[in-house]
């Protein structure tokens, strides 16, 4: 995803220059900034990628519906016989079925990252060994400490996104799915593969009903993480200097100004 | 080895006909879960065995893994007991006492070095060299290390042997200790339950007998044909739970149904045991059918898990007795507030940022 730069006129060239110093950062590339140069916005995420983040978003939103129900299950209802009577049997169904829909999405994530552009990779690496890196991070609590005027521009995530989409995404979802495979795998049974693959974690954790409470445990986690993102995405979108909403639907990242500061 | 009668020996010997013997070996594969090619095999490992002589030692523990064991009936206790082991040292059920009882259990040792199988009810507590559970003047950690140098293979009874139980439990002030804790260089099969079920115990034995080797074991070194499934799938109350029936309060009337008591914290769901297949007393109940929620005995720590009457329990881990939804409401109640927090700020510093940039020429460099 290299753009040649020879063959840019001067005057872009210049601009360029100017943008690699301006605070256009947020896992920009050069060719981002290039783009910058000619248009205010830049292609940033994929189909593939706005795509698995709303499925993704769905099936977290029924897990953890599902997820709760299954743990404090709805006052009884009796409505027939019970052989005649599936309606926990559905809510777990529901439960399985997204977080099936899930991991195979989160596989599906993981591939295109490494086909993907770029900013496809950011979700699952921090730059821990980049002073550029930390002294953006540094920035931008800043901003959201009220102790800045202006935050920088971002073409990705900006880096306290970045870290949380990092701990409560990649690591967080990769807990959520091993422990819930783990749990699932007992009601497969104890000699299948799901069994061999996720059960000694059942042993590593002291049994399966501490399983279920770490693994419910996670799910608060997640909803955390969705009550910031969703605030922050909401936030950014209106006082920050890019788009941010729109950018998962249409996936142009757009800016609101080119101030040099 | 000559000395010892094999199993048919002693079976013709009591006054059982050979026809009885056959139906008894085809009942005892039936509960071992063998086809019926498996009865002339274990007629036969009957009629040639010698019977296996076994020591049972007694630690830290309540006596209700024996109570459970000689109410077996698929095989009769005493017909294991009487017939099938010869069950030289068991300080509860035998009739000698004091130092005769010690010297019998010596006597096996010595006599069938290898041969023998040790049978642990209870556990050591380790804390203080041991001294809070002594038995024939000694620590029993050091009557149990004895005993189990020299044995073929260790059955550890009951959770108290397998992970410790209510002994064992936090803060365990005698440091009691499980016995794969203890012996670690002998095979052992952990037949966890407080107590375990009789036919499980007497069924385990039968299996060591018959084929001379282990049972199948499971990742815990339970024996997998008993702790295989979870009390929960095989739970005759199962279709409640799928219909989203439960027993709400004890005396309610989905209690009289007999409805799911998941909601009153069953823990059959997490919980590996034969109980709602086997049950007990002669399969005429066992505690869910009875109308209390499995407390997961089989499991290990199980004292250690929080209430025996929630489903999401209590987390010690993080310094409060909270469970995972209180923390994590708690936690989102933080967060929640914190951003709504954060979004009035927000607005009230957009606002004053927009009140300087109105265009007086004064402050628009501001």
């Amino acid at each position: 995803m290299k753009t040649d730069v020879t063959d840019i006129p001067a005057e872009m060239e210049r601009k360029m220059e100017f943008y690699s110093i301006a605070p256009l950062t947020g896992d920009a590339t050069e060719a981002d900034r290039a783009t910058i140069t000619r248009n205010t916005s830049v292609y940033v995420y994929e189909a593939p990628v706005r795509l698995w983040h709303w499925i993704n978003a769905a099936a977290i939103l029924v897990l953890c519906v599902s997820g709760y129900l299954i743990a404090s299950p709805p006052p009884s209802i009796e409505m027939a016989e019970a052989t005649d009577q599936f309606l926990f049997g559905y809510i777990r169904f529901a439960h399985f079925a997204a977080a099936m829909i899930m991991t195979v999405g989160f596989f599906g994530r993981i591939y295109w990252a490494f086909v993907g552009n770029h900013h496809a990779k950011q979700m699952f690496k921090l730059p821990l060994w980049s002073g550029k890196w930390w002294s953006e991070v540094l920035d931008e609590i800043k901003w959201y400490a009220f102790l800045k005027k202006n935050p920088r521009k971002y073409v990705g995530h900006n880096p306290l996104a970045q870290i949380a989409m990092f701990f409560f995404m990649t690591v967080g979802m990769t807990f959520m799915i091993v422990t819930g495979f783990a749990l699932y795998s007992e009601g497969v049974g104890r000699d299948g593969i799901l069994d061999t693959m996720f059960g000694p974690l059942l042993d590593l954790v002291g049994g399966s009903h501490m399983m279920h409470q770490i693994h419910h445990l996670g799910m608060w986690a997640i909803v955390i993480f969705v009550m910031i993102h969703i605030y922050a995405a909401i936030r950014e979108d209106i006082m920050s200097r890019q788009s941010m909403v729109s950018t998962m639907i249409s996936g142009t990242r757009t800016f609101k100004d080119d101030d040099p500061n | 080895m000559a000395n010892i009668e094999t199993f048919y020996d002693v079976m013709r010997r009591q006054g059982i006909t050979r026809r009885s013997f056959m139906k008894y070996c085809s009942l005892t594969a039936s509960a071992l879960g063998l086809g019926p090619a498996f009865v002339p095999k274990i007629a036969h490992a009957m009629e040639t065995k010698p019977r296996t002589p076994v020591i049972w030692v007694h630690g830290l523990e309540c006596t209700c893994c024996s109570e459970s064991f000689i109410r077996s009936a698929h095989p009769l206790a005493k017909d294991v007991v009487l017939s099938m082991i010869s069950l030289d040292y068991d300080d509860t059920l035998m009739a000698a006492a004091g130092h005769a009882a010690e010297a019998a259990m010596m006597d096996t040792i010595e006599k069938y070095k290898g041969q023998y199988i040790l049978a642990v009810e209870g556990n050591p507590p380790l804390n203080e060299d041991g001294m809070f559970c002594i038995s024939g003047g000694k620590p029993f950690v050091e009557k149990l290390k004895m005993a189990a140098k020299d044995a073929k293979a260790v059955i550890s009874w009951g959770a108290c042997a397998s992970y410790g139980c209510v002994q064992a439990a936090k803060p365990n002030p005698t440091q009691a200790t499980p016995v794969h804790k203890v012996i670690t260089d002998k095979p052992i099969i952990k037949v966890p339950g407080c107590p375990p079920i009789a036919e499980v115990m007497t069924g385990v034995i039968t299996y060591m007998l018959t084929f001379d080797r282990l049972p199948e074991l499971d990742r815990q070194g339970r024996p997998a044909m008993f702790y295989g499934q979870r009390i929960h799938d095989k739970c005759y109350r199962r279709p409640h739970f799928d219909a989203g029936q439960f027993v709400e309060a004890w005396d309610d009337d989905g209690a009289r149904k007999g409805y799911c008591l998941y909601k009153m914290g069953c823990k059959g769901p997490t919980t590996y045991n034969a109980c709602s297949t086997v049950r007990w007393n002669e399969g005429v109940s066992f505690p869910i059918q009875s109308g209390h929620g499995c407390i997961g005995c089989s499991e290990d720590g199980f004292w250690d898990q929080g209430t025996f009457y929630d489903r999401v329990t209590d987390l010690t881990q993080f310094g409060v007795e909270k469970n995972a939804d209180q923390i994590g409401m708690a936690a989102a109640g933080v967060v929640g507030g914190g951003v709504a927090l954060h979004a009035a700020v927000s607005a009230l510093k957009s606002a004053q940022n927009k009140a300087q940039k109105t265009p007086t020429p004064m402050n628009e460099e501001a």
